[in-house]
């Protein structure tokens, strides 16, 4: 019976020792931005000061992450553990009690150094629901040399009759040079985002404080002809089909005089590996049509913990480490200043270092200046400035895109379009009970 | 009609032939191409088609950041655990419609095929929920069973069509000389429909394998195959067409080369009874 005992008791032993310490795995979904690759690719560092997580990447491209986590956060499906989610989902998710709160971080995270532009966005009733990764606004990326040919000089802050000069003054559709890219693909998040944010600074907006849509109104009309106009007069052929990433390519290989768009685009166009115009590229603050308003918007990446996951404690942890001051310096000391996930913390533009970086103090300028609870000249019941925080946006928005980008491509006349989107949007917002 | 003119006729045919099959492959030679270019490359304008540095780097980022292989073996568990077990259960189904029709055999196939009219996010959210509470979220058991349940109507469809083809009397003497059901199908059927399930099969593999709504839905780390592969390299905020080319040479080389192989099969199936 002893030998029995002292043979179980050596067996337990044995396997306690054999038995490896079972690591808690963290299952992080995101989106495949450069910020975020690099991310992924620091993750040891975490993993070395958190010894007991593991972590376990998704990365999927914008719109399928997009679809896959929101079925996933709105079943509970417990899947993820942490998601990459946008300034669009975080109010709309964190009212419906579906994200974890993010107020008992640590103190040394310092909560306070987060821009408050961006910290308001993220927070539903006094309650931080997702922390900022990185943020953008957009600006105006323009050629230096060809807007000295053109014999203008660029201001800070441009108008909108600036914008238009300059670019028909420096088409020269011969060589295959376009004054402006804009962008003109159909989309949520293309073509209807640069375009509120333009009709934002032209004193229209989605809805008035009834909830009634407002895309009758003469500002609106006045936006989209003015866009359709310049683009004809000055932009590339096939815009229609333009996004973020067709207007990076063509500015890139030297075919843009301007862009307007996402300021996180000022680390390509200046990488001189990727970039032909690397050395030729300025920046301004996006235009306005003197009526407060700039044609500018705001979106931030943020890391979120959804309710469903088990790990929240942990998963604390990661969005503390991925969002932290120190996050910044390690991508600063690998990847260099350029490279520093830009937009969220106060603490990055004192730093003396990131402040060389050429677009460091634009895009600041540029976040600073977007004011996603009052987006436009005249009051709205939403908050938003290239969207409508509201769960209806997508679907109505992706609709009215298809509408703009026929109206570019010179498929219907430009009154068409807005007439179809009033009658679009005020049928979605009946249907969803904001107005009878 | 002269010598001549059947040559100068074939020689045309052959080039319109030529002509076809290179338009139909030029999408993927274009990304085999920009695969092995820098990211300025992919995008040079105008476009570049063999006057390039050529480069495996990206290649290279690519396997230092996702884990290929075990991407590559979660396609595969799938296309071809929901494959035979399409065929198992569509065999039998095939057999009953095709040589024991009832009085409402001709609607149930109707009914079958009008399952695959259904946009598939319409029925997203019961089988996520399904898949949660049955502990199947995310695994290699439930992408076989949902993917299996997809294509069967197309499986039982094919083999109905080629079953139809076989003549009745040859199982009705099989069963005459004393062969059981189960004989007969396995022993009689099968073998003569060899050619159909073959097709059947490799058709259904390839489905299964480039199938990107429910394997990106339903997976997240542990059983995502290629599909979810080749997503993460796409991006609306940033030029990677290179490196998703790259993923996307990766994902498709080895179902290519499989159609390669077996295309001989594959067009002897698909044309089997087209031709009487």
């Amino acid at each position: 019976m002893k030998n029995l005992i002292r043979v179980l008791a050596g067996a337990t032993a044995a396997c306690m020792i054999a038995t490896p310490v079972l690591a808690e795995k963290l299952t992080i979904a995101t989106v495949n931005n450069g910020d975020m690759v690099r991310m992924q690719k620091l993750t040891d560092d975490f993993t070395a000061k958190n010894p007991g997580i593991e972590v376990e990447w998704v990365t999927l491209e914008e719109n399928i992450l997009r679809q896959r986590v929101t079925t996933d956060v709105a079943t509970k499906g417990g899947q993820y553990d942490v998601m990459t989610i946008g300034t669009y989902e975080v109010p709309i998710w964190g009212k419906k009690g579906w994200l974890v709160s993010l107020n008992d971080l640590p103190e040394s995270y310092d909560v306070d150094d987060i821009l408050p532009a961006i910290r308001g966005g993220l927070t539903v009733d006094d309650n931080l629901f997702a922390a900022p990764f990185y943020t953008e606004s957009s600006m105006v990326m323009y050629r230096k040399d060809l807007m000295e040919k053109a014999g203008l000089t660029m201001p800070q802050a441009p108008t909108w009759d600036f914008i238009g000069k300059a670019a028909r003054a420096m088409t020269d559709k011969q060589n295959e040079t376009y004054g402006i890219c804009l962008r003109g693909k159909a989309g949520w998040g293309e073509n209807v985002a640069f375009l509120t944010a333009t009709a934002n600074s032209f004193g229209a907006r989605w809805f008035n404080m009834d909830w009634k849509p407002q895309f009758t109104g003469e500002a609106w009309k006045k936006t989209l002809n003015f866009y359709i106009d310049l683009m004809n007069d000055a932009g590339p052929p096939g815009a229609s089909s333009n996004g973020f990433n067709e207007n990076l390519a063509l500015f890139q290989s030297g075919k843009c005089g301007m862009w307007i768009d996402a300021t996180v685009a000022a680390s390509f166009v200046t990488n001189p590996k990727d970039s032909q115009v690397a050395d030729k590229v300025g920046f301004a603050l996006a235009p306005d049509a003197g009526l407060g308003k700039r044609g500018n918007w705001l979106w931030a990446w943020s890391l979120a913990i959804p309710a469903g996951t088990q790990k929240a404690e942990s998963a604390k942890k990661f969005v503390a480490w991925a969002t932290s001051k120190e996050y910044l310096d390690l991508v600063a000391s690998k990847e260099g200043w350029a490279n520093v996930p830009p937009g969220t913390r106060a603490s990055l533009y004192a730093n003396e270092e990131y402040a060389k970086v050429p677009f460091a103090q634009m895009t600041l300028d540029s976040i600073n200046s977007a004011d996603p609870k009052n987006p436009a000249v005249d009051p709205v019941p939403y908050v938003g400035v290239q969207f409508v925080a509201i769960p209806e946006f997508q679907g109505i928005a992706t609709t009215v895109g298809q509408q703009f980008s026929a109206a570019l491509a010179g498929t219907v006349t430009a009154d068409q379009p807005l007439m179809n989107a009033q009658r679009i949007t005020e049928r979605a917002m009946k249907k969803a009970r904001y107005i009878k | 009609m002269s010598h001549t003119a059947i040559d100068s006729r074939k020689i045309i045919m052959t080039a319109i032939a030529w002509g076809i099959g290179l338009l139909i492959f030029f999408p993927i030679l274009w990304t085999i191409l920009t695969s092995f270019k820098t990211e300025a490359d992919a995008i040079a304008s105008p476009p570049m088609f063999l006057g390039f540095d050529w480069t495996l780097e990206n290649y290279t980022e690519v396997q230092d950041r996702s884990n290929y292989f075990q991407h590559f073996w979660n396609s595969v568990v799938i296309s071809v655990g929901s494959t035979l077990l399409g065929l198992l259960i569509a065999i039998l189904a095939a057999w009953s419609m095709a040589f024991v029709p009832a009085k409402g055999t001709k609607n149930v196939l109707m009914w079958m095929l009008s399952t695959k009219m259904l946009p598939p996010v319409g029925v997203l959210i019961p089988i996520y929920l399904l898949f949660r509470d049955t502990g199947l979220l995310d695994t290699l058991t439930g992408l076989v069973l949902v993917l299996t349940l997809i294509n069967l109507p197309i499986i039982v469809w094919m083999l109905y069509t080629y079953f139809k083809e076989i003549p009745g009397e040859i199982l009705e003497a099989a069963r005459m000389d004393g062969a059981s059901l189960w004989a007969e199908i396995i022993h009689v059927l099968t073998p003569m429909a060899v050619p159909g399930i073959a097709s059947t099969m490799l058709l259904n593999i390839i489905l299964a394998w480039n199938e990107a709504f429910w394997t990106l839905n339903l997976t997240a780390a542990k059983a995502a195959p290629l599909t979810a592969f080749i997503a993460s390299y796409s991006s609306p905020e940033g030029l990677f067409y290179a490196k998703l080319s790259a993923a996307s040479t990766m994902a498709i080389a080895p179902i290519l080369i499989m159609g390669w192989f077996s295309q001989k099969q594959l067009v002897r199936g698909l044309t089997f009874g087209a031709v009487k």
